[in-house]
């Protein structure tokens, strides 16, 4: 069973990568990008039968810091 | 009296901070490795240093707050013993949980590596009784991480009891209200990214920070 799990920084936190990015976007002449967020995307190979509360202690204990990110987990067979 | 460093894999201060700790309290700091998982009972003074733990893997601190010696700094900041996490040991110590806030890549983009000015704000508590309120410091920083971020509501809360310690005379690296170390709530223990272990000897050209280990030790012999 894989799990996708997608961190992503919180609005109003600022994020200075994604304004890197955006800003080598516009140096590239790609116009009209609004704004750029960077995220990080976890990939979890695990057991069958790992439980969603188990996943989701993963991402509350680690995988994200919830006072500056938000996580979302997609999970696949 | 006894104190310890801890050592992560990728920490580059630690030694630095022995030394100030034995400069002060005269006696050589147990250097104690992240797998470990306990610390003496009667260990009075941590020092979580300065680095790159785990390669700053996930996010800065992320691993190293995960590993079995934090539980025992938990334990031992809970029976009152004095914590200092001085840079990546900040970004530790936020990550554990046993400060609030967290610190975010510098506003600029840029690792910051010079000497600033600070403002001591909390000249009570244990860690800058040596200084006076309003005093202000110049101690080095080096970072990339060290934009102190928290809601609006923990910033109140905090600046309304006096648990910002220092504060950047100028802004810096884009902290939230110049923020630049901060205390916890029973005030014994204290994360800061300015390195004042970097500031005790002529030899380093500045002497500023000294003082705040020679308060720590001085306040510790007073509570024993």
């Amino acid at each position: 069973m894989k799990a996708r799990i997608f961190v992503t920084l919180k609005g109003g936190v600022l994020d200075p990568q994604g304004k890197a990015i955006h800003h080598a976007l516009d140096g590239l002449g790609f116009a009209g990008v609004n704004d750029v967020r960077a995220g990080k995307l976890i990939e979890l190979d695990l057991a069958d039968g790992t439980s969603d509360e188990d996943i989701d202690a993963m991402c509350r204990k680690l995988l994200a810091n919830t006072v500056i990110e938000n996580y979302r987990i997609e999970k696949a067979d | 009296m006894k104190s310890a460093v801890i050592v992560f894999p990728g920490s580059n201060c630690d030694r630095d901070l022995a030394v100030a700790f034995e400069a002060v309290t005269g006696a050589k700091p147990e250097m104690v490795w992240h797998r470990d998982t306990e610390l003496p009972d009667d260990i009075d003074l941590i020092g979580v240093p300065g680095g790159f733990s785990y390669g700053d893997y996930l996010r800065s601190g992320a691993m190293a707050a995960r590993s079995p010696v934090m539980q025992a700094v938990a334990k031992a900041a809970e029976r009152g013993a004095y914590v200092l996490g001085i840079c990546n040991g900040f970004q530790v110590l936020t990550e554990s949980g046993l400060l609030p806030g967290a610190l975010l890549r510098n506003a600029g983009g840029h690792f910051i590596c010079r000497d600033v000015s600070l403002t001591i704000e909390n000249a009570q508590s244990a860690f800058t009784n040596r200084y006076d309120a309003g005093e202000t410091v110049t101690f080095p920083v080096a970072h990339h991480d060290g934009n102190y971020f928290a809601d609006p509501a923990t910033l109140d809360r905090l600046e309304g009891e006096g648990r910002v310690a220092l504060r950047y005379a100028e802004s810096c690296n884009g902290s939230a209200r110049n923020i630049a170390g901060v205390l916890n709530e029973a005030g014994n223990v204290l994360g800061m990214m300015p390195h004042p272990e970097r500031v005790i000897e002529a030899a380093h050209g500045k002497t500023d920070g000294r003082r705040l280990f020679e308060g720590l030790v001085e306040g510790l012999l007073t509570r024993a």
